[in-house]
């Protein structure tokens, strides 16, 4: 198992078939095969609901990439619960919208955007 | 555990409602804070006793287990663990996008059920989550910023898709449109009240009464997609434009301190 330099957050969304299942399905399994530490929760909206403890210690542990929803969405999920992400060291892929192969490759740096600038996924 | 099982077991503790930390090292928990560390550590320790664990950390080993046995085991753990697992709450409710919001505070005097109040600095704020109506997203349409967003809603921008022009102007055009209407929204449900009051004092026509209430409704649920139900647990309309006088009155105060202190 390989540790990227920026932690890997990803959202089960539960609670609501805004995510096809199938997307949802297929990016734990790229994520599995890949052999990567990262961090799996049920439901975002509900941590932020709660003003969970991790929301703020996830944004304050350096960078990070998220496979949700809506990155203007997340950005203010974040904020709900107290938890302010950096901009810069944040980027967001949409399952709700975008294909599960193009949020694997996004969140193993498989898209070539490992550097500053974003190719893939939306910088907040 | 093969990268199969291992999919397969997140998803089974997602769907329970757990949080999954996949580490490299069983030993080093998630985390710096140590009262965030992981509640329960899974790892193949090949049937050999580990180490004893931290305090309030439990260890299930997967030796041998399939995938569906060792979800049951980890929620099992995790419940005795946590005392529990939450209660099931579909996490419904509104997000500000602090970046559009005006702090107009229309969210606040439109919303029947309290869940906005000011901060102490006068600020608009989610207050009380759980009072929402799951599904009904009628004060992000009020909202003439596009600054409210429901992040399980189906469309967008309230979805949290990114707000276009158009969207904007679509918001612009309601509140022109609520304008023309006699000011706000407020003011025109509160003379069709009146009105309809006097009508039926007049006519005694119950039946009439209900017809008048429910084509309200119906024309309600279909401009701002305000579920039926929602709709049904609404309070009577004496009860609703009490709601709304104590709502405008907080509106009205909290805008008032904010312009004060934008003097100040």
């Amino acid at each position: 198992m390989t540790t990227h330099a920026a932690r890997i957050l990803y959202c089960h969304c539960a609670f609501a078939r805004v995510v096809p299942p199938e997307v949802k399905a297929a990016v734990l399994t790229g994520l599995s095969e890949a052999d990567v530490e990262f961090d799996a929760v049920p439901d975002l909206c509900e941590m932020a609901a709660r003003g969970d403890a991790r929301l703020r210690e996830l944004a304050a542990d350096g960078p990070l990439k998220i496979a949700a929803c809506y990155p203007r969405a997340v950005k203010w999920l974040f904020a709900a619960a107290g938890a302010e992400l950096p901009e810069r060291a944040v980027r967001v892929w949409n399952m709700r919208v975008e294909p599960a192969a193009a949020v694997i490759d996004g969140l193993l740096d498989r898209d070539g955007s490992a550097g500053d600038a974003p190719v893939a996924g939306r910088s907040l | 555990m093969n990268s199969a099982d291992r999919a397969t077991l997140t998803r089974l503790l997602l769907e329970r409602g757990l949080e999954v930390s996949c580490r490299q090292d069983a030993a080093a928990p998630p985390g710096h804070d140590p009262s965030l560390a992981a509640s329960v550590l899974v790892a193949n320790f090949g049937g050999v006793r580990p180490p004893a664990p931290a305090s309030g950390v439990r260890i299930v080993d997967s030796e041998g287990i399939d995938p569906a046995s060792l979800a049951v085991a980890i929620e099992r753990e995790a419940d005795q663990s946590s005392g529990g697992a939450p209660a099931a709450w579909k996490p419904w409710f509104p997000v500000i996008d602090y970046s559009r919001c005006t702090n107009c505070m229309q969210c606040l005097s439109f919303c029947l059920f309290e869940v906005y109040g000011v901060s102490a600095e006068s600020k608009i704020q989610v207050q009380h989550q759980s009072n929402c109506k799951t599904d009904c997203p009628a004060c992000s349409r009020v909202c003439p910023e596009v600054a409210i967003m429901f992040p399980k809603y189906r469309h967008g921008p309230i979805n949290g898709e990114e707000v276009k022009a158009d969207d904007v102007r679509r918001e612009a055009m309601k509140v022109d449109i609520s304008a023309l209407l006699g000011g706000d929204v407020y003011a025109l449900l509160r003379d069709r009240s009146v009105k309809a009051k006097s009508r039926f004092s007049k006519e005694r026509d119950d039946e009439r009464a209900l017809k008048e209430r429910q084509s309200c409704l119906i024309a309600l649920q279909r401009d701002l997609d305000v579920p039926a139900e929602v709709l049904a647990a609404l309070p009577s309309p004496e009860e609703i434009l009490a709601k709304v006088e104590a709502a405008r009155v907080r509106a009205l105060a909290a805008s008032e301190t904010a312009s004060l202190d934008t003097k100040d």
